[in-house]
């Protein structure tokens, strides 16, 4: 079977810390800090929906775009939450998670040697399937503006006339959030330049320090904007694998396209949950969210007493400190500090830009017992 | 609410020290406003949540809910009654509550003799006491939001981006 993997795929960029990630799969009693993931278990009332959902016997096929209730539940709740108004029935597509989304809409829209702008350190697969849809992805490092992706350095980028750019707030894995000011200057550059915003808004409500602002909700900006969010990370679903594009018609029906041969629809069960999640949710999140502010905090606090200086991210559960001051490479501090103290961490090179080397990703969707103890550990190593 | 409750709910033992961490404020007004709300009585207590079951070495205890229907007394409405039952302590719980009786007593004792002794010589003879109905509980699965079981293990993968 020589050859028989396609050159694309061979040209892949395979993620450089698989290994790594291996290590820390095959170790037992591991203090993770290295999960992508929230640490509580999906609110009962929603996971019961979903069982009786099983039991009153809903196991077909929905509509390719997703079951119409949740779409219009969808709608109202962003109509009633800050005025975003997208019909359910051609401006909202249900699917496999945001991953899915990022992958539709990339399809959709580049024809070969597209550019897309994707600012660093960013989520991993943004770039990745860009190359798959055959376009060309340009890497917009933030480092030096704290991690934020300002209109002078998003302006040094368009000679590359790019059709579209990726914009994930709060982002993983810096927790970098923006203001509504911040988001209308880039929203005119982008405007100006005609380059479709894809917001990848799956920690927006897990935004700690102001409102998070729906990229769509800027003047202007919904016909310019494919909106993509889920319900993984808000109402810890993630294992269900529900998310959610909204944009123009004539995008989100390209996207139906691509969706209904490739996936169908997403499993009615898990429709159902999401359901039951839009519906009557709210209050789980709100609670999880001052619990995970307060984590931040002390997070935040601890890793700065222990020189692994750190900014404070207004959003998601990351924190992305900097090991300048410790002298390791974060693939080499990732690796110690896993096998002398069983702590995981992620090394910042996972997330692309110049200077992943110097930082660590650290996820505090960790119960407060277990970030003490990390930190404690922490705190031993970095004393050896 | 408070949030300072909604931490010492969760964890009666987080310190001042980490309370001030987590929510950015200093360390002596956290101290302070914890001693302002046990002086309001707001804060009562701090216990252990224990799940007796599985203290294998103990004299195992036997619980009921009692139902009891009171006569009320003239300006005194169930207060007065509901004390003069509630100050045994035998009583771990006392309610007052709407329906077809009046309080609902939850008592300790050693088994089932101890409790029926308990009903039938301290609490029906009580003078306002017109009716008990004593139910004894078999098995407990959830006490003040706790569920009694072992913590189930983390399902999460441990590393993912």
């Amino acid at each position: 079977m020589k050859n028989i993997v396609s050159k694309k795929v061979n040209q892949m960029q395979p993620s450089g810390i698989r290994a790594f990630f291996d290590l820390v799969l095959g170790m037992k009693d591991v203090i993770s800090l290295g999960v992508g993931e929230p640490d509580f278990v999906t609110p009962w009332a929603i996971r019961e929906a979903g069982i009786y959902s099983l039991e009153e016997g809903f196991t077909s096929y929905t509509s390719n775009k997703g079951l119409y209730k949740l779409r219009l539940g969808i709608s109202r709740y962003l109509k009633n939450k800050c005025g975003l108004d997208y019909s359910p029935d051609d401006e909202i597509l249900i699917t496999v998670g945001v991953s899915e989304g990022v992958d539709l809409i990339l399809r959709s829209i580049i024809n070969p040697q597209d550019k897309v702008l994707v600012p660093v350190p960013s989520y991993v697969s943004y770039g990745p399937v860009t190359e798959l849809a055959g376009g060309i992805p340009i890497y917009i490092d933030t480092t030096k503006e704290g991690f934020k992706l300002t209109p002078k350095n998003l302006s040094k980028h368009l000679h590359h006339k790019p059709k579209a750019i990726v914009l994930n707030y709060p982002c993983n894995p810096t927790g970098v959030s923006y203001t509504k000011k911040e988001l209308s200057e880039i929203n005119r550059i982008l405007l100006k330049h005609n380059i479709l915003a894809i917001t990848d808004e799956v920690y927006g409500d897990l935004t700690y320090d102001f409102e998070h602002t729906h990229f769509a909700s800027l003047n202007g900006a919904k016909e310019n904007t494919v909106y993509l969010d889920g319900f993984s990370k808000s109402y810890a679903m993630t294992g269900w694998r529900v998310g959610f594009a909204c944009g123009p018609k004539e995008i989100i029906s390209a996207m139906t396209k691509i969706h209904q041969y490739t996936i169908m629809c997403v499993s009615i069960t898990s429709q159902m949950a999401a359901y039951e999640a839009i519906e009557a949710g709210r209050k789980s999140i709100e609670e999880m969210k001052r619990e995970y502010k307060r984590r931040r905090e002390f997070v935040i606090d601890g890793l700065n007493s222990l020189g692994l200086s750190c900014s404070k991210p207004q959003g998601a559960f990351y924190a992305y400190p900097s090991l300048k001051k410790i002298g390791m490479n974060s693939m080499e501090f990732a690796e110690k500090l896993l096998k002398k103290q069983k702590v995981a961490v992620v090394p910042g090179t996972a997330f692309g830009g110049e200077n992943g080397k110097d930082y660590i990703r650290i996820s505090y969707a960790s119960s407060f017992d277990n970030l003490k103890e990390a930190l404690n550990r922490m705190k031993t190593f970095l004393g050896d | 609410m408070n949030e300072i409750i909604e931490i010492l709910e969760k964890d009666a033992r987080t310190t001042p020290e980490e309370i001030a961490k987590m929510l950015k404020i200093k360390v002596p007004v956290a101290k302070e406003a914890i001693k302002k709300l046990e002086k309001e009585g707001v804060i009562l207590k701090y216990k252990t949540v224990i799940n007796k079951d599985l203290l294998k070495s103990e004299e195992p205890t036997v619980r009921a809910l009692i139902e009891v229907s009171i006569v009320p007394q003239k300006d005194l409405g169930f207060d007065h009654i509901a004390e003069r039952i509630y100050s045994f302590p035998e009583v771990s719980s006392c309610y007052l509550i709407s329906g077809t009786y009046d309080l609902l007593v939850i008592v300790e004792g050693k088994n089932i003799q101890t409790v029926s002794k308990f009903v039938a010589e301290k609490l029906s003879c009580l003078e306002n006491v017109r009716r008990t109905t004593t139910h004894f509980m078999l098995k407990k699965y959830k006490e003040d939001g706790v569920i009694l079981k072992h913590k189930e293990e983390n399902k999460r993968i441990a590393i993912s981006y």
